[in-house]
């Protein structure tokens, strides 16, 4: 089963497009990394795919073939939107609760040990928490709800070291102990280098490069994902090269 | 943790039932919590004051209605006893502003603070679905500001009645039931205005994106369509009655317009031009004019008739059904098209 399948996928904003032509096929079971600078259209793929934003030309299809936005997709894929957006004036308790309301499956068990474990007080306000903790907050809420898809975007572009660390530990055992399929953007490479197992390089809204990370480094001669993706990007973006 | 399987994916959307709209009962009360108790202290110290101050003012008033015969000595101290019962919030203009603080604070940020902090990302993609997710709030808070201002409307129609006597001996300002600033205060017309600024601010939330420039746009928006409605379109609603004899208008009933005529054409509206007075009452007695004083009998005596358009108190309630339909439906089309945005909107 693929978790997201894109053809001929565009979206544009005015007169500019922020993804073109986008094919591609992201197989179930794997942390898939979509990587690229800023501006790539990362996030433009990411609310396609959640449902977010309907598209201009092409189709997205998620979780073998439902249409992205469907109750059957929203059902069964958790996103994190960048800057992780929580209800800053609620409690911790409160955000469980909300979650709670607005899905099938939600494990409240799951949620509150893992709170625990993270020394987060459900009486604290969301807004209240630290950085690293409204992103580890946002994180639990999505696995709580027991998704066969997780989607993240930029999920440690704003947090220090440890936070980070932590935040994609977190992900980590979930994708491996609970089969949980990823899907996360990054222009963060070094982060993406343990974790990744399926690639999608992006630059300026095209998708220049996609496949298991292992072949594409063995077909391309390149001993690690940085240097893969800073050589292909360099070589298909003008702008970086001059 | 409990180990997932991937073989079966959510169902077909056709297998899979909606989650059942009571969800959203504790969701939009976690949410708005602050919102809708400000509603209810800043209401129940209105109703409060009104209770208070309305109490005396029925107890005066029935006693001087019932006092017979009218014209007696005692009856005369029962009038004068009313003199001074009013109050600042009795000629309405204060309690006008009322529905659109209500509509526009609730209202506005449903929509408006969920697109500000960029919360929208996580209601959207929950599993409640997103069309549903802002029809449920957005009923619901309606639901809940309408009823609220439905029972403090009650209490407005209650209070003002002793205002609105066609017995025009009483010592209070007497004041016809369609006066601009009371009659969207009584009936339904006070519930069915919150409700119009509510869908007023939730739609306007949807379309700026940022909670107090929407709440600066419902105002304006709300004064806009309440002049309009009190200056121009609730004398439409039915035609008015006219009538050539001034003394067979009621009391208290609503002076449309009056005009006069002469030979069956109309001759002027309010005031007679100088070309008039001087050919026929050079020197009139002093009085701001009408049939009986001022130039006014001078005219008639020269073939002039005053002609009334007027609504009377009769049709009440007809016009508050009106006003109070066309509200609703206003205020459903409102809702009902920031829903369709809240579906259609791209990140």
């Amino acid at each position: 089963m693929n978790v997201v399948e894109a053809s001929g996928l565009g979206k544009r904003y005015g007169r500019t497009w922020a993804l073109r032509e986008c094919t591609l096929e992201i197989p179930a079971g794997r942390v898939a990394a979509l990587v690229g600078p800023n501006g790539a259209g990362k996030t433009t793929l990411l609310n396609l795919a959640v449902g977010l934003t309907a598209p201009s030309a092409g189709a997205v299809a998620v979780l073998g073939g439902r249409r992205a936005g469907s109750p059957a997709a929203l059902d069964g894929i958790a996103f994190v939107a960048q800057d992780t957006p929580l209800y800053k004036n609620l409690s911790v308790a409160d955000m469980i609760s909300v979650t709670r309301s607005l899905n099938r499956r939600f494990d409240q068990p799951y949620a509150r040990a893992r709170l625990e474990e993270l020394g987060i007080a459900p009486k604290r306000k969301a807004g209240k928490l630290s950085g690293g903790q409204q992103a580890q907050l946002a994180l639990t809420l999505a696995l709580a709800r027991r998704p066969w898809l997780l989607v993240l975007d930029e999920p440690v572009a704003a947090l220090d070291p440890v936070a980070r660390h932590d935040f994609m530990a977190t992900v980590l055992a979930a994708a491996s102990a609970d089969g949980v399929s990823v899907l996360l953007s990054s222009h963060v490479l070094t982060e993406l280098e343990r974790v990744a197992g399926y690639l999608v390089l992006m630059s300026r809204g095209r998708v220049q490069l996609a496949g298991e990370v292992d072949n594409l480094l063995a077909a391309h001669g390149q001993a690690s994902l940085e240097e893969l993706a800073l050589h292909y990007l360099r070589e298909t973006t003008p702008e970086v090269t001059r | 943790m409990t180990a997932l399987t991937l073989t079966r994916p959510g169902g077909d959307d056709a297998r899979l039932r909606p989650l059942p709209w009571r969800r959203m009962a504790g969701v939009t009360w976690r949410q708005h919590r602050i919102a809708l108790a400000g509603v209810a202290v800043l209401l129940s110290a209105l109703a409060a004051y009104l209770w208070i101050a309305g109490l005396p003012l029925h107890h005066a008033y029935d006693a001087a209605v019932a006092c017979h015969p009218a014209s007696s000595a005692a009856c005369q101290g029962l009038d004068s006893a009313l003199d001074g019962m009013d109050n600042f919030l009795s000629n309405g203009f204060l309690l006008q502003v009322l529905p659109v603080v209500i509509g526009a604070f609730v209202g506005a940020p449903v929509l408006a603070r969920e697109l500000e902090t960029g919360t929208f990302r996580f209601a959207w993609t929950q599993g409640f679905g997103r069309w549903r997710w802002a029809l449920a709030k957005l009923v619901l808070l309606a639901v809940v500001v309408t009823a609220a201002a439905g029972a403090f409307g009650a209490l407005l129609t209650w209070y003002y009645q002793p205002f609105l006597s066609d017995q025009s001996y009483l010592g209070l300002p007497k004041t016809t039931p369609f006066a601009p600033a009371l009659f969207d205060l009584r009936g339904v017309g006070f519930p069915a205005w919150t409700l119009a600024a509510f869908a007023i601010a939730a739609l306007a939330g949807m379309l700026i994106r940022r909670v107090v420039p929407a709440i600066a746009t419902a105002l304006v928006v709300y004064a806009g369509l309440a002049v309009a409605t009190g200056g121009f379109l609730r004398a439409r609603y039915l035609a008015p009655l006219l009538t050539a004899n001034f003394s067979n208008v009621p009391g208290n009933a609503w002076i449309v317009s009056q005009w006069w005529i002469k030979d069956g054409r109309v001759a002027f509206g309010d005031y007679p031009p100088a070309s008039i007075l001087n050919q026929f009452c050079p020197a009139p007695p002093a009085g701001k004019g009408g049939p009986s004083e001022g130039w006014g009998p001078c005219l008639v005596q020269h073939g002039y008739t005053m002609v009334t358009s007027y609504q009377p108190t009769s049709r009440f309630w007809t016009f508050q059904w009106i006003e109070g339909g066309w509200l609703l439906a206003l205020s459903a089309l409102l809702i009902g098209a920031t829903i369709w945005l809240v579906q259609r909107r791209a990140a």
